[in-house]
């Protein structure tokens, strides 16, 4: 059985939090590669996670880079890519590339240093500042497995993707992932646990369950979605992130306004709803009456017409927030 | 073959084609999906994110502007979710605008106010984030960055990428360059684009007042010309269809107006093709400076003048239409009516916006007068029509004034694309070969193309002093992008061409900065098959054959002195051009200068 089918049969996801089949966008690379075969093909991994609340593939990179590069190595064979990139923001750079390039050796893998911040993290941004250009997303499609890096076949993975494509080689691999636990908690950490862990267990597992009233934000500490106590029993989707806040101590319009503040300095600019929604939510959040109803009626707006994910993305963390658990100092 | 499908839209089966948009499709079949960032001359941006639709079996709304159709797709463009969506988003929009109405150059084709009532938006929902913003001006161009959305049109349609982007996040804008290797060419194409009228030119529209304050001084003689693009052009700002020719119920709407005599910038065409076309076949003959390039356009003009300074000897020194009729006008006609040219204001009708800096040039003058006083947009004039209840269509038609009232069609169809070169080639060819063509229209260098190329095989060789002409190899650029084009290819082989044509808007003069809004591919066109048309219509097609033109030569231009003062000038190495400030006066709603 070749790696793809491996990956397939293994039901590997993206890890970076879309949980995008894996095999599939590879054999879309290899189907970009077989329609034009004079291109080069490239493989990117992507190492530039910058959202609050998600570590796991700063973990990866710390404890074990060899399985990350092995993952890459044999993405790179695989789809007959010409050339790799590790996709690195400064901080991750300056901590792992030495140690990264020891590795590396003299595989035709480069390090490529993130300049724009979050947004670069989507996969079309991360293409666009390689080339050189502003950080901004682009249209798709074309997907960049078809029309990725200097429009040639293009195959971006996440950190945590290649570490387990590297362990399904090996036949390792446990149906597991990294979960990153944090907030409120006693054993705040990465962990690596089984994929269809309920959230719940995985507090419990990691001796992390609060003994006071407490709500949750999976999937990243900005974009992640808002879960009560009472909803803990199903699996995590999206990033590897679980923060638990205390009920009584969290002041949940400084979460929102903490959220927008991030998304606010993070967006790029390009499309109207985005960059206009995140400035005038700033606003409204400054006034001593929320208008809650325009609050709402921004966020709906961002999430149905925003360009990419990240003006989409507020919404659901806010709404959440006001309708499970409400705001509790409004002033 | 395109493949052809079934699709649905709002509940209509209609028929695509493979590589359409959904947009595309929607409004070819009249159903409005409301957008700002789209135009048919820009590359699918979809940042406005106003054409937000929604397609069955598809997650969250879709930009229509950007999602290919495909067969059997069910399209909604208007549900509840929709117009929620396209409510809010226009109302932040409307926060980067600032609503200075009175004196918008969209007047009452304004967007954001059209679909502000569609989908109930308060205009005034967030303040005018942008209100401290600077206005800029920039030779005749005026930007206003307190109403610029941030579509970035302007940025993409700007020839020489003056216009840039910079920041990023809400701080994003939109900033003429400091480099000072770039500088604005004034083709307003930035203003052609603009979806919510944050561009303009230098006067709009103050300088109809100024004009009604002239036509009211007796001792002024008020002379109007119109350019050859302004009669197929105008009667789109008047609710006429696309195209339409106009001209003598213009010339009426002139006269209306109070402007005592009518000229038509075409009989001055003719003019230049006579003098252009002479220098051109001296130059093939000398085989000197070549490949000619023409003169017309000046904002062709200033981008060799700025960034080719070495090429400047290969551009005629034969004037543009516009300047001529001025020079003849002051000179000539003024001699012949007895009047101090002095006492004659030239306002002139054009197409263009960089045509309101060529008048103010030095090396244009005639002695010591300026030879057009202002020039008007298309909208200007059609802004003065209106402001005084003219109704065009309700007007008898009458003929422009003699001596400059009748072009051949040489002179009309320099308002499209490949034009000055047809005009041009038709005299050229009787020059070298003492011959007419039998056929006067050369189909290849017309058109929408960007670079048009054609050989014109000559009846017998013409002497030169390299040997023998058997033929003249032209070449048709529509747009300055194509322009570097040519250069390069001139750079690798100088010899390649004899003649070339260059105008900086697209499709030509029926595409300038100066015309009538909004201008697309398919609006350019009727415009200027409107003026093909005109042309084919018309007894006498050959500018050297005009019964004015060989009347003024033999009476007044029949010496070279003469004539180098009125139909030829020089052009000169220029610096970049100041950025200036404006303000917005809350007294009367004009900018001033700060």
């Amino acid at each position: 059985m070749n790696i793809i089918d491996k990956i397939k049969t293994a039901k590997l996801t993206g890890r970076g939090g879309a949980d995008f089949p894996t095999a599939t966008k590879w054999q879309g690379v290899l189907k970009a590669h077989s329609k034009y075969p004079d291109k080069p093909v490239y493989v990117v991994c992507n190492a530039t996670e910058g959202e609050p609340g998600i570590e796991k593939d700063k973990f990866i990179l710390q404890n074990y880079p060899e399985k990350m590069l092995a993952g890459m190595k044999i993405a790179m064979e695989t789809l007959g890519a010409e050339k790799g990139y590790i996709y690195l923001n400064p901080v991750y750079y300056k901590k792992f590339a030495a140690k990264l390039k020891k590795i590396i050796g003299k595989l035709p893998i480069e390090f490529f240093v993130e300049y724009g911040g979050y947004i670069c993290g989507e996969e079309t941004v991360l293409l666009e500042t390689i080339e050189g250009n502003r950080s901004e997303p682009r249209l798709k499609p074309p997907f960049p497995t078809e029309r990725g890096l200097f429009s040639c076949p293009t195959l971006v993975n996440n950190v945590e993707t290649f570490y387990y494509v590297a362990e399904i080689a090996d036949g390792a691999y446990q149906q597991t992932r990294f979960y990153y636990v944090g907030g409120d908690v006693k054993n705040s950490g990465v962990y690596e646990l089984p994929i269809h862990l309920s959230i719940g267990k995985i507090l419990d597992e990691t001796k992390n369950s609060p003994p006071f009233e407490f709500f949750i934000q999976a999937g990243g500490g900005a974009s992640g979605e808002i879960l009560t106590s009472g909803e803990l029993d199903i699996p995590l989707k999206g990033a590897g992130s679980i923060i638990v806040y205390n009920f009584k101590k969290t002041k949940t319009l400084l979460l929102i306004k903490n959220w927008v503040e991030f998304f606010y300095k993070s967006n790029c600019g390009k499309c109207a709803p985005c960059r206009e929604g995140f400035f005038r939510l700033r606003q409204l959040l400054k006034c001593r009456q929320l208008n809650i109803a325009l609050l709402r009626a921004l966020v709906q707006t961002m999430k149905d017409a925003s360009f990419c994910p990240l003006g989409r993305s507020i919404w659901l963390p806010t709404v959440g927030l006001l309708e499970k658990i409400g705001l509790n100092n409004k002033k | 073959m395109i493949k052809k499908f079934i699709m649905t839209i709002d509940g209509q089966k209609i028929e695509a084609k493979e590589g359409e948009t959904i947009l595309q499709v929607a409004l070819r079949n009249c159903i409005d999906i409301p957008h700002l960032c789209a135009h048919p001359d820009t590359k699918v941006k979809a940042n406005c994110r106003m054409c937000v639709v929604k397609i069955k079996g598809v997650n969250g709304l879709q930009t229509a502007c950007s999602t290919p159709v495909s067969e059997g797709m069910d399209v909604e463009t208007l549900t509840p979710e929709i117009r929620w969506a396209r409510k809010f988003n226009l109302e932040l929009i409307f926060g980067q605008h600032v609503e200075d109405c009175s004196v918008c150059v969209l007047d009452s084709k304004c967007d954001l106010l059209k679909y502000r009532k569609i989908y109930n938006s308060k205009m005034l929902r967030f303040p005018d984030r942008k209100i401290n913003y600077p206005i800029y001006q920039f030779g005749p161009i005026i930007f206003d960055q307190t109403k610029c959305i941030d579509c970035r049109n302007c940025v993409e349609v700007c020839p020489t990428g003056y216009l840039e982007l910079k920041d990023r996040g809400s701080d994003i804008n939109i900033e003429p360059s400091a480099d000072k290797k770039k500088d604005c060419i004034a083709c307003g194409q930035c203003l052609v684009h603009c979806p919510v009228g944050a561009i303009k030119s230098e006067g709009e529209f103050e300088s109809v007042k100024e004009i009604k304050k002239i036509l009211q001084q007796k001792d002024k003689t008020v002379v109007v010309q119109f350019a050859p693009a302004i009669r197929t052009s105008i009667g789109e700002e008047l609710g006429l269809p696309y195209g339409l020719v106009v001209t003598d119920l213009l010339t009426a709407g002139l006269r209306k107006l109070g402007f005592h005599k009518v000229f038509d910038t075409s009989v001055a065409a003719d003019f230049t093709t006579s003098e252009e076309a002479g220098q051109a076949v001296n130059h093939i003959k000398e085989g000197k400076n070549l490949p000619v390039f023409t003169s017309c356009c000046p904002s062709w003009v200033l981008f060799i003048e700025f960034n080719y300074p070495e090429l400047i000897k290969n551009i005629t020194t034969v004037r543009s239409p516009e300047i001529i009729l001025g020079g003849l006008v002051k000179s000539y006609w003024a001699e012949k009516e007895k009047i101090d040219p002095k006492k004659i204001v030239m306002v002139s009708v054009m197409p263009c916006t960089s045509k309101k800096i060529e008048i103010e040039r030095k090396e244009m003058f005639i002695k010591g007068n300026k030879p057009v006083d202002i020039v008007l947009t298309t909208r200007e004039l059609a802004w003065m029509l209106k402001d005084e209840k003219i109704d065009l269509e309700a007007l008898k038609p009458e003929l422009a004034d003699n001596p400059f009232g009748d072009p051949s069609g040489a002179g009309v169809i320099y308002g499209a694309s490949g034009g000055v070169m047809e005009s041009a080639l038709r005299t050229a060819y009787y020059r070298l070969t003492g011959e007419n063509l039998k056929s006067v229209d050369f189909k290849e260098v017309r058109g929408q193309e960007g670079i048009k190329r054609a050989v014109i095989k000559l009846c017998k060789p013409v002497k030169t002093n390299s040997g023998e002409c058997i033929e003249i190899k032209a070449a048709v650029v529509n747009e300055i992008k194509n322009a570097r084009i040519i250069l390069d290819e001139l750079k690798k082989d100088p010899k390649k061409y004899d003649f070339v044509e260059v105008m900086a808007c697209p499709g030509g003069c029926v595409g300038g900065g100066g015309q009538s809004l909004p201008t697309n591919s398919f609006i350019r066109s009727k415009r200027a098959a409107s003026l093909y048309t005109i042309d084919k219509n018309k007894k006498i097609r050959l500018a050297h054959e005009n019964p004015a033109v060989i009347k003024a030569y033999q009476e007044y231009f029949n010496d070279e002195k003469i004539c180098k003062e009125v139909f030829h000038t020089s052009f000169h190495q220029q610096k970049k051009k100041p950025i200036g400030r404006l303000k917005r006066d809350m007294k009367d709603f004009k900018l001033i200068k700060k």
